[in-house]
């Protein structure tokens, strides 16, 4: 039993209603930034958004035309591989399905990759049948730069380490391929339910 | 509150004691060559990301990753691919 | 002295010996660690806070005291949305046992047996690490000439102010210089603007002179700083940084 420091309680964590919090989880109320390296600053004029890869011809948008494209919004819980897990997140983003609407494709994985280098590899059932959106909107304010924007990857039933953040585009490939944390001993799936958090899990 | 990238970027200094988990001895002085540039610094000068899934460290002249380390389960992954050579005393 | 220390880095149990409010919102926490092996001024420690349901934090702080002195101590600033330090400044009191491991850190020490003049430059809490190094030049009896450019909010926040005060006042080679940015008391005749190269030009050694520089605090003002002195041809290699990240200190 490792030492109690008297008197010392962290951060506020809930233990919220069981069935919502996956297993080794804790709720908190703030929305912790992570960061493996400098927050890219993209203005929008300049942001590009492409489906390429296993597809006959890739699929470019630039934000004006993104913008066009039926949004939704959805209120999600987002679980992060670090412990912490945030109930009700209000999002406004395009559906993958609606991005990937009439894009013939045999690959059954995706990588998604992000401005600044980061990648995250996804099976395409995970980003299809309204379980993937590109947000661009948190608590209905444009999404901040440090939290991703303008847009960012969400695919709440993964760890959000697979929420892909400055998001520019999804590759379709045929092979699984591990992407920046997937390659350094995070799992390839990641489910938090069945706390899929590392290689061997 | 607005977190400044600033807020998230600090040097080796910050991952001292990690590494000195990892490699037995103190680290900070160590010297490393950033396999994208040439560059070579001491670690303690390397820029840390350490509040991420694991910590990243980036040479300060390219921005290119030197390493990537990840703890759990009891294990540490440690990815040393961005680093050409490093160079430390016995 | 080594800078390695023991092999194997070991959490250990230190007690609060002493409690000293330096300003408002910093204390520092003196603490009775047995079996400690020493350090070198520049090194920190890590701290580790568990709660009863097993949830931990860890932060770093770095050692405030000298090498020769017999306690050990961390000096923390309280940040109010901060995890560990409202704990460490407000909940710890004497007699509580904090859990530590160190010291850590090989690159920004300073050992007095290095006679080069010494500039030394603070931001908000980066003084910490910078004080052990002037109290270990004190106990160590060196008359390396050393100058401490210190940058605080206002006067208030000034954290050591007594004992800078003595150590100028010593006549033994020291001399500190404070900008305050926000808020000076009425007739301040020092500095009070964030750190420029003007300023560093007016209070930093002739290059001619090799000096270290030591630099320490918020990540802009540590790289402004260290760009401000390469760009004045002091050599890249002789200045140390550390960095606390845009707060000025762990959280």
């Amino acid at each position: 039993m490792s030492f109690i420091s008297r008197g010392f309680r962290g951060k506020r964590r809930d233990v919220a209603a069981a069935g919502r919090v996956p297993p080794g989880q804790y709720v908190v109320d703030d929305f912790p930034v992570l960061s493996a390296g400098p927050t890219p600053r993209i203005p929008v004029a300049e942001w590009n958004f492409v489906v390429e890869g296993e597809i006959d011809e890739p699929k470019k948008w630039t934000w004006d035309e993104f913008r066009k494209l039926s949004t939704e919004q959805v209120t999600k819980d987002i679980h992060c591989v670090t412990k912490w897990t945030k109930l009700d997140t209000a999002w406004t983003g395009v559906s993958v399905d609606t991005i990937l609407e009439g894009v013939d494709t045999a690959a059954e994985y995706i990588v998604a990759f992000s401005y600044g280098g980061y990648t995250t590899n996804l099976p395409l059932e995970d980003v299809t049948g309204g379980k993937a959106w590109v947000a661009f909107e948190f608590d209905g304010q444009p999404l901040h730069p440090e939290h991703g924007g303008p847009a960012r990857l969400l695919v709440p039933h993964l760890y959000f380490w697979k929420s892909a953040k400055w998001v520019r585009g999804l590759r379709l490939v045929n092979e699984n391929q591990p992407g920046f944390w997937e390659s350094n001993g995070y799992h390839m799936y990641g489910d938090p339910w069945r706390e899929q958090r590392y290689w061997g899990d | 509150m607005t977190v400044q990238q600033s807020d998230l970027k600090l040097d080796g200094n910050a991952i001292g004691g990690l590494l000195r988990e990892i490699f037995a001895m103190e680290m900070t002085t160590a010297e490393g060559t950033c396999a994208h540039c040439g560059r070579v610094s001491m670690v303690g000068e390397v820029v840390v990301y350490v509040n991420a899934p694991g910590a990243v460290v980036r040479c300060p002249s390219c921005d290119h990753v030197l390493m990537r380390i990840v703890q759990g389960r009891g294990k540490y992954w440690l990815d040393l691919t961005g680093v050409r050579c490093l160079e430390f005393s016995a | 002295m080594s800078s390695r220390g023991p092999r194997l880095l070991e959490w250990r149990l230190g007690t609060v010996a002493e409690l000293v409010q330096e300003t408002p919102r910093v204390a520092s926490l003196v603490l009775d660690v047995p079996d400690w092996q020493g350090h070198l001024a520049g090194q920190h420690v890590d701290v580790r806070l568990t709660a009863d349901d097993g949830y931990q934090a860890q932060r770093s702080y770095s050692i405030a005291s000298a090498p020769e002195d017999p306690r050990l101590a961390i000096t923390v600033e309280r940040l109010d949305d901060g995890e560990v330090s409202p704990y460490l400044v407000g909940e710890v009191r004497k007699g509580d046992k904090v859990e530590l491991r160190g010291p850590i850190g090989g690159y920004f020490v300073w050992r007095a047996t290095d006679a080069r003049p010494l500039l030394l430059v603070a931001g908000g809490s980066g003084i910490v690490p910078l004080m052990a190094m002037l109290r270990h030049r004190a106990a160590a009896h060196s008359t390396t000439p050393t100058r401490l450019l210190y940058s605080s909010r206002s006067l208030d926040d000034v954290i050591y102010r007594a004992e800078l005060e003595r150590l100028a006042s010593a006549s033994d080679g020291v001399t500190v210089t404070h900008t305050l940015t926000r808020m000076q008391p009425p007739g301040w005749k020092g500095y009070a603007r964030r750190i420029d190269r003007a300023m560093l030009a007016e209070v930093c050694w002739p290059k001619d002179q090799m000096p270290i520089t030591y630099i320490c605090g918020p990540t802009p003002m540590v790289e402004g700083a260290a760009t401000l002195l390469v760009d004045m041809a002091f050599d890249p290699a002789s200045i140390k940084t550390e960095r606390f990240g845009a707060t000025g200190g762990s959280s």
